[in-house]
This record gives structure tokens, sequence and C-alpha cells, in this order.
């Protein structure tokens, strides 16, 4: 087996070069200026642009050419996507509906009087539609008697030893006890059966019948989980690789945090809409983007913020919100020692008053409300921005601020960290620089600057950087060439690892720098996940089992790449 | 006689059940650092906890005009009225088990506390709770964190969180362990943990290596402790629970000697907008049997455990339409331990009259949460560079503890 032959293969190399690499690393320290080999080559393009090579993929380069194949990668629309995940991801229906669309579709229980007052129509899916009648069912159950309804009773629609089948029986003996029932009262019997029965059903469960299960489990979540298990799907079975590499990072640069409020139904599109088409474009386009989203307006709270009025303020009224202009300034755009001042913060704040979000619960959408905007004068970073303006003030923010030295630097600075090192040599980031202040902020031009410079291909590069919680899962799964049916558990083991996807709290994003990723419960639980999965104990995931796989896997030399 | 470091070192060779000592204690033993470690235990109620209907400000009037429904009745009005600490606050009843610990001076009240930003925002809040810097979202680690001395020289347990994720308030460049249960800690596979742990061993990375090596004492120590069943001290009886199991595993980890320094749990469900009565004398039973149930537990080892509380915010000093309450400011804290100055209610008072509440709806803020939690880093645990703890803050002590 070719993908047995590669773990074997990984393995070995890790017994038989620890020692070996020790004692050159004494004499030789790795150098930035020393190229590697030409093997090297392609297994480091694989490494650092892709989620890690699969069995064949090498070969693969090989014969396109190194240099047509990043070339290739850096213009993702000229690569055919995957057919298979093209199939994987349709049943993950949430991944393509508009933010509006979410939220009719995985109602929160908070959403349901707005259902019952006829401000959210029902959704024209049937199986969506049965479990928002439950929803309300419940909800008016509890208006008109002032109590929780009862406890699930499963009594009247399964016999006893249907029900023993269902909750002690075997994955497939559960599952053909359930299908055994009449369609027309399966969905019934799905609402009221307890968790940890639908739990063991999901995983024997075929993809349509899972549906059913999230969304008894509850409809918001579906939402969360379809991001988390596409995110992971692609990462695993994308063509376009890079791409996914750099949504992966731009996402993370422009950090929102899925579970604050309104978020939940607004980060599918701003990944999708906003972040992936832009990540080999404009600077200036992406940061634009971002900036007017709902999902960024809402999660830094610039909706809120309006114009200070001194001569109306009273208490507990809404005013100016410096949270959105000191994150531009000292994550998006100029890092936190480009040159600004906490005055800079809030006149950049003024100049966003008014960037809001219509009726943000219902997934709303961006517009500029000139009543809530501060039309005074501003200066921002010594540039004076004349009184009487509108959505303008903050557009030529934008434009000062993506093409400021600063940001070049900050920018190339961070993309140096993700591609090349966790400490990557000045000269190359100056380069990068150049490159970004002479194209206007072209990111592919930017990327290639990278992609040609000796540095990227050089010893102190090869092999240096400790992987992120979803590059090691991912390219254990790559590597074994798992078939993966869902991505449910794989989620959960790179949240165990400590990279919640989309639930970074903080604006500043996971780190880029590998070091932050070494820590006693993280690599714990790398080299059980590696067990489990050589062994086909990960839920989902299926694989050629061998235990010399998951030593290969939870290996030091695996984590890093 | 046995020496403390004799003791220490035969009982932790003893745990491991290995040839050499493990790599921290052989540190911490060359150091000199031979006493019993200083243990700050941080409890976050999630939420918003009604600070005000669990320090009832009995004496205050117009506490009882504000709440008509949920007031907690004065002291002395039956089963279900405050008990009493000072004339002025109460406990609420469902805290009972905590008054005896207030009298033999081991709890003190700090009221009218919590963080000067102004946020109604749970996220925010915590968020700013935790990184211990009020009003600046950037900032990376957490205060928790920041607050461990440095020094590698330490237990790969020397910070622990009971939970999935590590929190924000540990999260930071000093090592620190999220540890769902103590029973999960460990690799299942004998042969694969053998073959890892030499993997690690010699591999070239001097980071990977020395992470592995910490793993696999942290491990070893951990199925140590493991093979002891756990009965809790004084007959103490945790609450059932994730909070109580939280504290009982705390617990089992500081008497078990395996360098904890500073844990954190937390605990949920406080935000009671409707109907608060009933569900928060219900959590305030669950919350306050757990701590004292840690209390009796401890026994002597609360001689060196100071544990603090804290929740994001308070709720407001009226209830609402729905008998409960809403997002509000101050709050109060509790600080529980052998090395406290308790027994009695720190913070100013700044009463409910409506001129004295912020903002016309809460109790205001007369205590910055970092004067408690600066002075328990500075004073308990002895490091004294509170500047990188609490960045651009000067934490005032209340002399919660002895200096």
């Amino acid at each position: 087996m070719c993908c047995r032959a590669l773990a074997s293969l990984l393995f070995l190399t890790v017994l038989a070069e620890a020692p070996a690499l020790a004692k050159k690393k004494a004499v030789e320290p790795p150098s930035f200026q020393k190229e590697i080999s030409k093997q090297s080559r392609i297994d480091q393009a694989l490494n650092r642009l892709t989620f890690g090579p699969r069995p064949g993929d090498a070969a693969r380069v090989q014969s396109t050419g190194l240099k047509k194949w990043i070339d290739l990668q850096l213009h993702p629309n000229r690569i055919p996507e995957n057919p298979l995940l093209v199939e994987k991801l349709k049943t993950l229906d949430s991944l393509s509906m508009s933010s509006q669309e979410l939220v009719r579709n995985y109602p929160a229980p908070q959403m349901v009087r707005q259902i019952v007052n006829g401000g959210i129509p029902f959704p024209s899916d049937p199986d969506k539609r049965m479990m928002i009648q439950k929803m309300v069912a419940r909800f008016e159950r509890r208006q008109q008697t002032g109590q929780e309804p009862p406890a699930p009773d499963t009594s009247g629609l399964l016999t006893r030893d249907q029900m023993k089948i269902l909750r002690t029986g075997a994955p497939q003996q559960r599952l053909a006890a359930f299908e055994a029932i009449p369609p027309d009262k399966q969905n019934e019997v799905i609402t009221e059966l307890p968790a940890d029965v639908l739990q063991a059903l999901y995983v024997a469960a075929p993809p349509e019948l899972r549906r059913k299960f999230e969304l008894a489990a509850g409809p918001p979540q579906v939402v969360a989980r379809d991001l988390a298990e596409g995110k992971l799907l692609r990462a695993i079975y994308g063509n376009r690789q890079l791409e996914e590499v750099l949504t992966d990072f731009w996402f993370n640069h422009f950090n929102v945090y899925l579970d604050k409020g309104a978020d939940r139904y607004l980060v599918t599109a701003y990944e999708r809409d906003v972040i992936r088409p832009r990540v080999l474009g404009k600077f200036r386009d992406l940061l634009e983007a971002t900036a007017k989203s709902p999902a960024m307006l809402f999660y830094l709270d610039n909706w809120q913020s309006v114009a200070d009025r001194p001569d109306r303020a009273r208490a507990g009224r809404r005013g100016l919100n410096e949270n959105y202009g000191r994150e531009l300034l000292e994550l998006h755009t100029l890092g936190v020692d480009g040159g600004y001042t906490q005055k800079d913060v809030t006149e950049v704040a003024r100049c966003f008053t008014g960037w809001t979000i219509r009726q943000p619960q219902m997934g709303g959408e961006f517009f500029f409300n000139p009543k809530a905007h501060d039309a005074g004068e501003k200066t921002v970073l010594g540039v004076k921005i004349r009184a009487g303006g509108g959505i303008e003030d903050g557009e030529k923010v934008l434009d000062l601020v993506s093409r400021s030295p600063a940001t070049a630097q900050f920018i190339s600075q961070k993309l140096a960290v993700r591609f090349v090192a966790d400490d990557p040599p000045g000269s190359l980031v100056e380069r990068m620089t150049q490159t970004f202040l002479k194209t206007d902020g072209d990111l592919r031009a930017v990327m290639k600057t990278m992609l040609d410079s000796k540095e990227f291909w050089s010893s102190a590069a090869y092999r240096v950087k400790v992987k992120s919680p979803l590059e090691l899962v991912a390219s254990a799964v790559r590597a074994v060439n798992g078939d993966v049916d869902f991505a449910f558990a794989l989620n959960n083991q790179v949240t165990q690892l400590g990279e919640p996807l989309y639930r970074k709290q903080e604006p500043t994003g996971y780190s880029n720098s590998g070091k932050e990723w070494i820590n006693s419960a993280g690599l714990l639980a790398r080299m059980n996940f590696a067990i489990n999965l050589a062994n086909n104990r990960m839920p989902g995931v299926k694989v050629e089992a061998n235990p010399a796989e998951g030593l290969a896997l939870g290996a030091p030399e695996f984590q890093k790449h | 006689m046995t020496t403390r470091r004799v003791f220490l070192r035969n009982s932790a060779l003893a745990m491991v059940g290995v040839g050499s000592a493990p790599l921290w204690l052989e540190r911490t033993l060359q150091a000199g650092e031979v006493g019993r470690k200083k243990i700050l235990v941080a409890i976050f109620q999630r939420g918003a906890a009604d600070g005000l209907n669990i320090v009832v400000p009995h004496g205050e009037k117009a506490y009882y005009d504000l709440r008509p429904t949920i007031a907690i009745p004065r002291p002395g009005s039956g089963t279900e009225a405050a008990v009493d600490l000072d004339g002025f606050f109460g406990l609420h009843p469902s805290l009972a088990p905590l008054v005896p610990i207030f009298r033999q001076g081991s709890l003190a009240v700090v009221n009218a506390v919590g963080s000067p930003d102004p946020t109604r925002s749970h996220f925010d809040a915590q968020d700013y709770m935790e990184s211990g810097t009020p009003g600046r979202k950037a900032t990376a680690d957490g205060w928790m964190n920041r607050a461990l001395p440095g020094a590698r020289e330490a237990s790969p347990l020397r910070a622990l969180s009971l939970g999935p994720v590590l929190p924000r308030a540990m999260r930071g460049p000093h090592p620190a362990l999220a540890l769902q249960n103590v029973a999960d800690f460990q690799i299942r596979n004998a042969d694969a943990a053998r073959e890892f742990e030499e993997l690690y061993g010699s591999t070239a990375d001097p980071a990977l290596r020395s992470a592995g090596r910490e793993t696999f004492e942290a491990v070893a120590m951990l199925e140590a402790v493991r093979r002891q069943p756990y009965q809790p001290g004084a007959g103490a009886e945790y609450p059932r629970g994730r909070f109580g199991e939280s504290l009982r595993q705390i617990a089992q980890l500081i008497k078990a000697d395996v360098g904890v320094e500073l844990a954190f749990a937390d605990v949920g469900g406080w935000d009671h907008h409707v109907n608060e009565s009933a569900q928060l004398t219900n959590l305030l039973r669950e919350y306050g049997q757990a701590l004292s149930a840690f209390w009796s537990d401890m026994g002597d080892r609360m001689d060196d455990v100071v544990l603090v509380t804290m929740s994001e915010f308070g709720r407001t000093a009226h209830e609402n339409g729905n008998r409960g309450t809403d997002h509000g400011h101050a709050n109060c804290m509790f600080v529980m331990g052998r090395p406290v100055r308790g027994g009695k209610l720190y913070g100013r008072w700044p009463g409910l009259e409506r001129p004295q509440l912020y903002e016309n709806r809460d109790l205001a803020l007369t205590t910055d949460f970092r004067d408690v939690l600066g002075e328990l880093v500075a004073r308990h645990l002895g490091n004294p560079s509170l500047r990188d703890v609490f960045p651009g803050y000067e934490p005032k002590f209340m002399g919660l503890v002895g200096a």
C-alpha cells in the first residue's frame, strides 16, 4: 500500500535521522542561504503550500513541474475542483446559504417568538420545517401552560424491543432498527430520542439521515458544524490547496468569533464571500470587504458606534466605540508598533461612525447611517479629513492605512512567519514589503516574491515549523489517505488540540508561530489522535489500519512541516 | 528527622515509579525551593452572577424598593431569609455552608468590585477580566499566565484548568495545562506510550524534546495520582455536577503534591433575566456546597491556598419585568483561605439610592478587580512584578492577606 509505505518511510526517517540531525545541527547551523535539495523542494512546497502531502502528491508535482504547479496554485481558478470535495460539501447545505437564509432555515430558540409572529417565514425544506414546527409547538405549549413541556416520551412511537435495540445495539443494528420505523414516523421519533441514542445512530447513518439528527440537536449548531466540517473537508480534499491555506491565514488575520451573538449567522458568508475570493487579490479590496462585512461590524462593535454628542449626553446612551478603530490599526494594518497614537484610534473610530448593519439578528446587511456619523473634521496619522464627509471618511482611512509602509511591512512579516519560519530573515521580509508597496498591495505578487526567494527554499526554512492543530489533523488524514465520511470527530480533535475553528475569541486570531502550539496537553492529544486515526477509531474516517502509522503520525517529526 | 526536601524527593520518586526524579523536581530541588508552594485557585462565574442577591445588603432600604419580588428577606424572617454577616450585609440562604468559614475569619467578601470597563457584553467583559486588561482586546495572554513567576524549573502541573480548553486567563507563554479530568490524561496504548516517549526523548528539536519530557512527566504524575483512589478529607461531600467535580480534582491534585501553583475552574448559568429566584437558589446551593466541601476536604492545606471568585459584571439593581435582572456593573468577589484576613467585608459600599447608582441603574464600582487579584498575586504568590501581570494599572492593596 502506498500510504502505508509513506508512513513507514516517515517513521523510519524519524528513527534513523534523529541522532544524525542532532549532530549535524551542532556542527553547522541551518542557514537561510543554504539551498535544499531538489527533492526536498517538492517536499517543502507540499508542506507549506498545502495541508500536507498525500501519497503520490510528490510524484504528481514532479511530473507537472514544480514551477508550473506553484503557478497553478497561485491561480486557483485555473484548477478544477476535486469532484469528491464538491460531492461531500453538498450535504453541508448551510455553506451555500446567505445569512438571511441561515436565520430562516436554522433559527435559534430565541427567534421562535419571531417565527410565531410571522417575522420569519418557515423554511420550505420539509425536514427543517418539521423541526422548526416542533420548536414553535414547544414554545407555545410553554406560553400557555407556563411550564416546560414534559420529558420526551417515545412510548407511543416505539415498541419496547425497538427502543432497547436503539439504546444498546451495535451501531448497524441501531440504524436498522431506526430505518424499520415507517418513514412518516421517523421525524417524530428523532425529536423524542435522547441525545446519547442520537449520537450512536449518527455514527452509522447515511448523510441525509445525519442531517436530520443534527437538526434535532439544535438548528443553530448546524451552521457552526457545517463551517468547521467544511473547512476540514476542503483542507483534506480540495485541489486549490494554497487558496485554502490562505483562506485560513486571512480569516485568522481578520478574525471574527462565531459565538458572539449574531455572528453565528454572519461568519459563513464572511469566509465565503469576503475572504476566500480575495486572498490573492489587492490588500485594499480585502480590507474594505472586511470593514463593510456584517460579521466584522458586529464582532468589533462598530455597528453600534455613533457620534459622540456631548450636548445630548445621557447615561446609558450609545456613543463612540473605538474597538474596530483600534484593531484596524493594531491588528489589521499598521501593527502594534506601526506608529499611531490613541488619538489616531479615536479619530479613526469617528471616521467609521455610521458604518452599521441593518437588523443584525436577522442576518442583515451593511449600510451607512448618516445620522450616526460624526461629520466633524478629523486628523488621522497626520492627514486631515475634512468636515462634512460621510461614508467616504472611513474609505479614506482604508486608503491611508492600506498604503502605509508600516502595513506593507506588518503583512509581509506575518506571511513570512506563516510560510517561511517563526523568525523569518529580515532581508526577505524587506523584499516582500517592497513588492507590496510597488504593486499597491497585490497579495499574489507578494506571495510570488516570497516563493521566488532563496530563503523559502533554504535549509533554515525546511521542516522547521510546528503545525497548527488544523494543519496537523488535515495533514495526518492526507498522509494516510483517509476516507472522510463526515468530519465532525476530526473537528472535535482540532478543538481538543487547542484550535477551536471559528472560535478564537480574541481579534488577534491564532498565532502563526509554530512554537505557540507546543504544550503538554496538546502533545498528548496529538499522540492519542495519531493512534486513534491509524487504528480506525476516529468516527467518520476510514483508513487502512497499521499501528506503525500511528507512531509515525504522532512522532515529533510529523508535528513539523 | 525527615526534611521537607527528602520527603518531596521520596514521594515524587515513589509516585513516578522510575529511576530518575522528574525534571521539574530535580530543578526545584537544585534551586533550593523546597517549601510548600503558595497556591491560588481562581473561580469564574460565567454569565454575570447577581451579586446583590448573593451578598445581600439587607440594611439598605432601597434594595427592597428596587426588588419587590426577588429581594432576599431580612435575616430572621424565615427560612428563605438572608444569613446575617455584619448587621448590614448577609449571605443568600443557599450559601449558609460558607458562614462558618466567614466566622472563622477565613472568608472575606469584597463588595462593589469589578471591571471599570462599562461594557455589558458577556463576551467582552469576560475577555477583559481574564486578560486582566479591561478595555484592551488585543492582549494575547491572560493574567494568570503572566502571574506565574518566570522560571522553567517547575512542575508541568503548576498551572492547570479543569475543562476542555485552556481559559483565556491561563493562556500565554508559560506552560499551562487544560485537564478534562485526571482519568483522561494518558496514552491508552502502553506500547505506543513507550515508543513515543523514546521518540520525543531523542528528537533534535529542543522545544519538542522538552515539551515531550514535560508531557510524559505529567502523564506519569497523573498516573500515580490515579492509582490512589481519592477519598476527600473530613468526609467532605462535593455536590454532583461539573463544578463540584472540578473542585474535587483540584483538591486531589493539590494534596498529591504534584506542584500545582495556579488552578482555574468555571461555573456557568448565572445569566438570570427571567424568574431569577428559584434558579439562583439552586445554583448557589451547588456553588456553596462545592466551596465548603473544598474547604473541608483541603483541611490544613488551606494554610497555603487562597481561592478567589469573580464574575464578569453584576446585574441591575432593580428587578426587571420578568422577575429577573439584566446586565449591570459592579459585583462581589469571595476570597477564601487561611492566609486571608476574613470574617469581614471589604470595599466601600456606594449605596443603592438612585443618585448613587452607576448610570442610574447598577451598583457603582468602588474597587477594581485588579486590586484584589493584584494583592493575591503579590502578597500571596509572592510575585512582585505586578506591572507585567496587570500592565497599565497599579493595584491598590486592601489588606486581604498578610504582607
